[in-house]
């Protein structure tokens, strides 16, 4: 019987190390939420959510969340409006056009792209991008909105790329092949058959586009400035939910305080916010590998 | 097959593959323009003596060795974290509870940690190894919080490489009379190391390259030794990278640029590494 109690022991370890990504999960939610909680019996709720004014480390500060949420809103979508067509486009161009040895190519390239550190492409963003930007746009601020957003669209493109590749070339051969016997060229096969019927697909890499884009750190952190400010102007130095909890972790910010709790309640809402949109992702994705089954 | 073609939607066509290519060398310009932005602005700076310097307030005079060191320090010690772990929990899950509710509740679970934003888990760092833990902001606080960030990747790479060994390796082990864990242990877990090993040193060249975090456990941005221990503080290549770029002055961003080149250079040779590692495994599984 001895090797039979040793082999439910081992068993029961590798249990509990699986079992540690729930403890994760579950630390994740526990540290977020006590420190918020301790932060709105100092700050109301709804003055958190709509006040309009986002200066903590003032000597008066006020603590209106909206500023951040407004910079965040603003990059994320600057990013998506370079990363959906070209993703988009790309995925479309390796799944019905390009030649299986030119995938081959320029897969793995695509990969060093999305390999390539944030802090880089925030050198890339602050030293290259801007100035060239600044060259069509006299009046942009050194650090702006429009800069990071299209480089973390860059940043993003590979993910687009290849999960709607993937969702596109789950599509049936022989919807194309129907297409094609109409008399369709390939663009109105790819525009008018492949992607409607990858549409499920495709939403999902976009919706995880978008939660990547909110949680992106360091090219804000370094191209966008620190300023907090409820602006739609892409020339202008804002600040990111996540760039400000950079910004506190550098200074020395006792803990305990209650601009030390500031970066656990705007982490909380980060995290509410792309939690969200990877569910919708994921059930997205989920439907559409059952209409192809 | 060819797709029919006729007159001007023959065009339309060709002008539409034309414009869906040329994302793709959008793609391409700008991965090459950063890279010879980042050679044209750091290559002067990168010598000997900067990789063998420390911190220093004047441009001319720092290194990068102290970041060098720590990011050595923080790595070695993420991967001896995250490969047990990662390889046990994998395991569980591929070869013990494939069918249970538990497990399909885990699996979830790890697909929505895979998405979580790395700055969260500098906050559970934070929260939980530097404050509860009391692990101040030292190399082992670090090592942790990456080795949370990396394990789900860990884990996603160890069960493909487990599923690559034939199940037929399984049955003989067990004809023998071996047990489940003799089994695995003696048979597949060998059989699947360097698929595990190119899956690990992949997944921890993204977290070399991770600098929010570590920014929000409260790693330095500037520190003139190299860390001594496991409980030392430290700071890491790419926080010293963004601590140069946010000096105003022109020759800290030099300094930044050449900086990237080492962190770059680092990411090479792991990724190169895995690769090699990746090849040598196909050829075993073919002969």
């Amino acid at each position: 019987m001895r090797p039979r109690r040793l082999e439910r022991l081992i068993e029961l370890a590798l249990l509990l190390s699986a079992a540690l990504s729930v403890l994760t999960t579950a630390g994740i939610i526990l540290v977020l939420a006590v420190e918020t909680f301790e932060f709105l019996r100092e700050v109301p709720l709804f003055e958190f959510l709509t006040g309009t004014e986002w200066t903590p480390l003032f000597a008066n500060p006020r603590f209106g969340v909206l500023p951040l949420i407004a910079g965040t809103v603003l990059v994320s979508a600057i990013a998506m409006a370079v990363a959906v067509p070209m993703g988009l486009l790309s995925a479309i161009y390796l799944s019905e056009y390009a030649p299986e040895n030119l995938r081959r190519v320029v897969k793995p390239v695509l990969e060093v792209l999305a390999g390539v550190p944030t802090v880089v492409y925030g050198y890339f963003a602050l030293m290259f991008v801007t100035p060239l930007l600044q060259r069509v746009f006299p009046q942009m601020s050194g650090f702006n909105a429009l800069s990071p957003g299209i480089v973390m669209g860059i940043m993003i493109l590979p993910l687009v790329s290849s999960l709607a590749e993937d969702a596109m070339r789950a599509v049936p051969r022989g919807l194309r092949e129907g297409a094609y016997a109409l008399g369709a060229t390939r663009m109105q096969t790819a525009l008018q058959v492949v992607v409607p019927a990858a549409f499920s697909g495709i939403t999902a890499a976009f919706i995880l586009a978008v939660s990547r884009a909110v949680g992106e750190t360091m090219i804000v952190a370094i191209a966008a400035g620190q300023q907090p400010r409820l602006t739609a102007n892409p020339f202008v130095p804002l600040e990111t939910m996540t760039a400000y909890i950079v910004q506190v972790s550098l200074g020395d910010t006792p803990q305990g305080t209650l601009e030390y709790r500031t970066i656990f309640a705007v982490g909380m809402l980060l995290f509410l916010m792309t939690f969200a949109l990877n569910l919708v992702s994921t059930w997205l994705r989920e439907r559409f590998r059952e209409e192809y089954a | 097959m060819k797709a029919p073609r006729a007159g001007a939607r023959h065009g339309a066509d060709l002008a539409f593959r034309v414009l869906a290519m040329s994302t793709l060398v959008v793609a391409l310009v700008t991965l090459g323009a950063l890279v010879f932005d980042v050679l044209g602005d750091g290559l002067g700076r990168l010598n000997w003596q900067f990789l063998t310097s420390l911190a220093s307030r004047r441009p001319e005079d720092a290194g990068i060795y102290h970041a060098l060191a720590g990011t050595i320090w923080v790595i070695v010690l993420t991967a001896a974290l995250a490969l047990p772990l990662g390889v046990a929990a994998a395991v569980y899950l591929e070869e013990y509870g494939t069918n249970s509710r538990l497990a399909r509740f885990i699996e979830i679970n790890i697909a929505n940690l895979a998405a979580v934003p790395s700055i969260i888990y500098g906050l559970l760092g934070l929260g939980v190894f530097v404050r509860f833990m009391s692990m101040g902001r030292s190399v082992m606080a670090g090592a942790c919080t990456l080795a949370l960030l990396a394990l789900p990747v860990v884990i996603l790479s160890t069960r493909e490489a487990l599923r690559t060994v034939p199940k037929s390796i399984r049955e003989g082990s067990y004809a023998l009379g071996a047990t489940q864990w003799q089994t695995i242990w003696h048979q597949v877990l060998p059989m699947a190391f360097p698929g595990i090993l190119t899956g690990l040193i992949l997944s921890l060249s993204r977290a070399v390259g991770e600098t929010a975090p570590l920014i929000t456990i409260g790693a330095l941005t500037y520190i003139p030794f190299a860390p001594d221990g496991v409980w030392s503080p430290f700071t890491v290549l790419p926080i010293q990278i963004f601590n140069w770029v946010s000096r105003p002055q022109a020759a800290f961003k030099e300094n930044a640029a050449a900086g990237i080149l080492v962190l770059m250079a680092l990411l090479l040779t792991m990724n190169a590494l895995a690769v090699f590692l990746r090849d040598r495994f196909q050829r075993q599984g073919r002969s």
